[in-house]
């Protein structure tokens, strides 16, 4: 494996495309934010799928990616559905009398 | 599958998560933030199962039934209020299982140059990261003791371990052969981990949990320059940069460096501040406190930690309720730090049912408290301490805070007179316009409550 170079100018975009992104959001929703940032860096399931699936997986690669796969898995899930149910609350006008 | 397919999977779910960070500007469009990240998610997953890498799938199935089996309580039993160590927890989560694909990695490929470099770096950051939020979950849910834990010559112990632990990583670089370096890297890493966050106290955790945040996702990212996959770098980078932008938001809002954050002990420094001399108090009963709040005008509150613990959020509703109800303009006054992560008050008020439309920001906010009749502190205690304006010798002067004392009248519900989490004096609580109300911030505010309905029905 090499390093495509690419990759640097990749990551300096993405930094800062998401300083940009991050200063706009309402401090209203930072903990809502921190759930969803959480959620997506949870994208190393991707990682892990390749590590535990690959051709000719060692059985180290298969119980440290299985790990790592439930791990993210969990973090995908509750993420996202924790990061909706506290946004559901945000109402901005009074919700009906009950 | 054809590979150009699952690039171009790739490419629209880095569009879908950059428009899900988008949407999170207001919470008119947030959830449609959530459902992009989750569609980009999908997309990433799905494109991932067609490589053609992948050959058994058994294994993933599994993992992914527990990961949606543990998942979903985790998301929907946990209470608001334990928001903040759900939040530590999955950042364990997520740097674990980047530490560990790191380490399967560097096994099975035998990596070198660069490529080691990046791994390195993925499993410092994640063992460190995972050991770290362990901590600071211990900390929020108070297994551990959340006060700073000090002892002589920590900071030189903790750079020596740093420094140990890179070095390391550095010989791993250099001489890839020597697989037995990674037993002991990782055990210094998660050491080190354990060792950060020991010295750090409840009122840093918004500044830690954001750091610990950061740290996860450059994790991922430096995952994605190990596997040379551009997804993961630009969904590490965002969680990378989101993080990094949250923990100076908390330091500034604090007037403190983040060097200050990781190794100055907030809260030991101060325990001289104890001059124990018996100032004189006023206190009130919750049914003068009705008839006051009654007859205002403006009444802003200014929640914090404190209202988390008494698990208050539903009572102050109440009252904000019978308030508005007599035509009392009711606001919300947020400190960025105010309880235990950024952000942690607007959901707990969210959660209450009160309009995000009155909750308002320290600066958009600070111009109102000379207007207000009354400003109600509940479960708040540095963040209204006037000392941080003019009391030089005072551990909070600079840090920037809600005017609470420039209301007509300032009403503090408090256990007791005992100094709050830093162990400052607040001076708030000896001014003449101050009432003092003593008792568990919910049976007060429910005691209020009482009295203004009761009032009510006469």
């Amino acid at each position: 494996m090499k390093l495509d170079i690419g990759s640097l100018y990749v990551f300096m975009l993405a930094a800062f495309l998401g300083f940009q992104l991050i200063r706009g959001v309402s401090p209203l929703l930072h903990t809502p934010l921190m759930s969803l940032t959480n959620a997506i860096s949870a994208i190393s399931v991707v990682g892990a799928i390749l590590i535990t699936g690959e051709q000719g997986a060692t059985t180290l690669s298969k119980i440290l990616g299985f790990i790592a796969v439930t791990a993210a898995m969990t973090n995908v899930v509750s993420g996202y559905l924790i990061t909706d149910r506290m946004l559901k609350m945000f109402k901005k006008r009074e919700p009906g009398k009950k | 599958m054809n590979e150009y397919v699952i690039h171009i999977l790739y490419v629209v779910s880095s569009a879908l998560f950059v428009l899900s960070l988008l949407w999170m500007k207001s919470p008119a469009s947030a959830r449609r933030g959530v459902f992009a990240g989750e569609l980009g998610m999908l997309l990433a997953v799905v494109g991932t199962l067609l490589s053609h890498h992948v050959v058994t799938y058994d294994l993933i199935a599994i993992a992914f039934l527990i990961g949606a089996v543990a998942g979903v309580p985790l998301a929907y039993l946990m209470p608001m209020t334990a928001v903040p160590q759900r939040t530590a927890i999955s950042h364990a989560f997520g740097a674990l299982a980047a530490a560990l694909i790191g380490t399967a990695e560097f096994y099975a490929k035998q990596p070198t140059g660069f490529v080691m470099v990046a791994l390195v770096l993925e499993m410092l950051l994640g063992y460190l990261t995972f050991t770290g939020s362990l901590m600071a979950f211990g900390k929020l849910q108070e297994i551990l003791p959340t006060r700073p834990i000090l002892y002589k010559g920590q900071n030189f112990v903790n750079l020596s371990v740093f420094v140990l632990a890179v070095a390391l990583g550095v010989a791993m670089i250099v001489d890839p052969t020597q697989q037995w370096l990674l037993p002991v890297f990782a055990g210094l890493s998660l050491l080190f981990g354990v060792m950060l966050i020991v010295p750090i106290g409840g009122a840093d955790m918004p500044t830690v949990i954001a750091l610990l945040n950061s740290y996860a996702g450059l994790s991922a990212c430096a995952m994605g320059f190990a596997m040379d996959n551009k997804l993961l770098i630009i969904a590490g980078a965002l969680d990378g940069s989101s993080g990094f932008i949250l923990s100076i938001i908390m330091c500034r809002a604090m007037n403190r460096s983040f060097t200050n954050v990781l190794f100055g002990g907030f809260g030991q420094l101060r325990v001289k501040a104890g001059h124990a001399e018996q100032k004189p108090v006023r206190s009130a009963t919750a049914e003068e406190a009705a008839s006051i709040l009654e007859a205002a005008r403006l009444v802003l509150v200014v929640p914090g930690y404190g209202l988390a613990v008494a698990q208050a959020q539903h009572k102050l509703r109440e009252l904000y309720d019978q308030l508005t109800k007599r035509g009392v303009d009711v606001q919300f006054a947020i400190h960025p730090v105010a309880g235990r992560m950024p952000g942690h008050m607007n959901v707990l008020l969210a959660e209450a049912d009160i309009p995000y439309d009155k909750l308002h920001e320290m600066d958009d906010i600070n111009g109102e408290f000379p207007q207000a009749d009354v400003a109600l502190v509940v479960g708040a205690n540095d963040v209204t301490n006037p000392a941080a304006r003019h009391d030089e010798s005072s551990p909070i002067y600079g840090m920037p805070i809600l005017d609470v004392d420039k209301a007509r009248t300032v009403m503090v519900i408090k256990r007791s007179m005992n100094p709050g989490f830093a162990g400052i004096e607040n001076e708030l609580y000896y001014m003449d316009r101050t009432l003092m109300l003593f008792g568990d911030a919910k049976s007060f505010l429910g005691n209020i409550v009482k009295e203004l309905s009761s009032n009510n029905n006469r």
